[in-house]
């Protein structure tokens, strides 16, 4: 018994949909996985009933709007609500395909770093072009910062930009790792209970309580991080929305 | 898994030679820049008809639902404030109307009180005098009365003197002397 912890992050095309340049595109698991968390998100805000009573669904689902607007108001204020779709689509899409993802046999698209990355530089020229095209030039006043002393600005100004144009490595890095982490993790210490039990008997077996006790530690922890990395990833959106809305601070 | 992979590579011209996968995998997935065009074709369209269905039909709806709900228990409380404050008039209306009415019944009450007072006063007033009237009258007629009494007695007395006279003297005295005599006794 072999413990293959990578394997789950294996991307397996299911059909060919065609070539561009001499890339092959292919619908894969992650495709597969990406339209399944689309349509329990549509599901979800669709399908739940427009009650004045809300029911168990209707309430998710309303809590989700107001917990996403709540975040947004709070962080970039009420400007901010121009960009209320986007950052529930981010929000959601991570949240339920990472939820979804902990389930055992799925796949998770966030354990990607291309589709963080992708989604984190979305949001890095969201703010760019967004905080050029309503301030001018006055947007690039975030990274002079008030009350330096002059003599220190150019290196402050250099670090500045540096974290700038930094910020869709940390953003994309911080999720993917997370979800890649704990997921290597999971599989790790679950193996330990098959690997113990099939090498040595029935000794094997119950000694593989431990590792089954810390698996479920894990698998509670890993529910967590779902949800807390794709909130942190929606938070760190409207942080960085908030400049360009709001260049003086 | 490995063939899948080995397949994939296949398909794309000029792979990496990093991956070519003899034990599982071969490099390491997440890094495996053949899948990149797939998932971040899968990823745009995915993404965009998320985009789409939120920002056209899912939060319109949701939002709207929780405006509706916002209105209608806004709109509740104001109803309910409405209904309050009307009660509150009605109230009050009420108050005013009752207190008017007592005070009028007790205007009414004064008013006639004094009324039966005036009349009662009156009615003793006009007794009095008629009393009064009826006792003038009577002392009226009480000294009619003497005054002819007095003078009966004068005339008896007068009389009675000259009897007297004519039986003591054996003369018939003066009328006229026994008359002074006897006013002289009266007075006296």
């Amino acid at each position: 018994m072999k413990i293959d912890p990578i394997h789950q992050f294996n991307i397996e095309p299911l059909f060919t949909l065609g070539h561009i340049g001499n890339h092959t595109i292919a619908f894969t698991n992650s495709s597969l996985f990406m339209f399944i968390a689309v349509l329990l998100i549509a599901l979800l805000m669709l399908a739940s009933g427009r009650e004045l009573v809300p029911g168990r669904l209707q309430s998710v689902a309303e809590i989700s709007y107001e917990f996403v607007a709540t975040t947004i108001r709070s962080t970039a204020g009420a400007e901010g609500m121009k960009f209320f779709p986007l950052i529930f689509s981010l929000f959601m899409f991570l949240c339920v395909s990472n939820l979804v993802g902990v389930i055992p046999y799925t796949f998770t698209i966030a354990s990607h770093l291309i589709v963080t990355a992708a989604l984190a530089l979305l949001v890095f020229f969201t703010v760019l072009i967004y905080g050029v095209y309503k301030n001018g030039l006055k947007f690039f006043s975030i990274f002079v910062p008030h009350g330096v002393p002059i003599y220190i600005l150019p290196l402050v100004m250099f670090i500045e930009i540096l974290s700038f144009f930094l910020r869709p490595v940390s953003h994309s890095v911080r999720l993917f790792a997370n979800m890649l982490a704990g997921h290597i993790a999971l599989k790790v210490f679950a193996g330990f209970v098959a690997m113990l039990g099939f090498s040595l008997g029935a000794l094997g077996w119950v000694g593989g309580v431990l590792p089954l006790a810390l698996t479920i530690a894990l698998y509670a922890l890993e529910l967590l991080v779902a949800f807390l990395q794709a909130y942190v990833f929606a938070i760190l959106t409207c942080i960085y929305l908030n400049d360009a809305i709001h260049p003086g601070h | 898994m490995a063939e899948s992979h080995g397949e994939a590579k296949g398909q794309k011209a000029g792979a990496h030679t990093e991956t070519d996968g003899g034990h599982h995998g071969g490099a390491f997935p997440p890094f495996d820049s053949s899948n990149f065009a797939s998932q971040l074709v899968s990823l745009a369209i995915a993404f965009v008809a998320l985009y789409l269905i939120v920002s056209r039909i899912a939060l319109p709806r949701v939002g709207g639902t929780i405006d509706a709900r916002q209105n209608k228990i806004e709109g509740d409380l104001a109803e309910a404030q409405k209904l309050k404050d009307e009660s509150d008039a009605a109230l009050k209306a009420y108050e005013t109307e009752l207190a008017n009415a007592r005070a009028n019944a007790q205007a009414i009450g004064n008013e006639t009180r004094e009324k039966l007072n005036a009349a009662s006063e009156a009615e003793r007033k006009a007794l009095e005098a008629k009393l009064a009237a009826k006792l003038a009258d009577a002392e009226k007629q009480i000294a009619t009365t003497r005054t002819n009494a007095m003078s009966n007695v004068r005339g008896i007395a007068a009389d009675a003197a000259g009897a007297i006279v004519q039986q003591l003297a054996g003369v018939t005295p003066d009328a006229n002397a026994v008359n002074s005599a006897v006013d002289a006794s009266l007075k006296g």
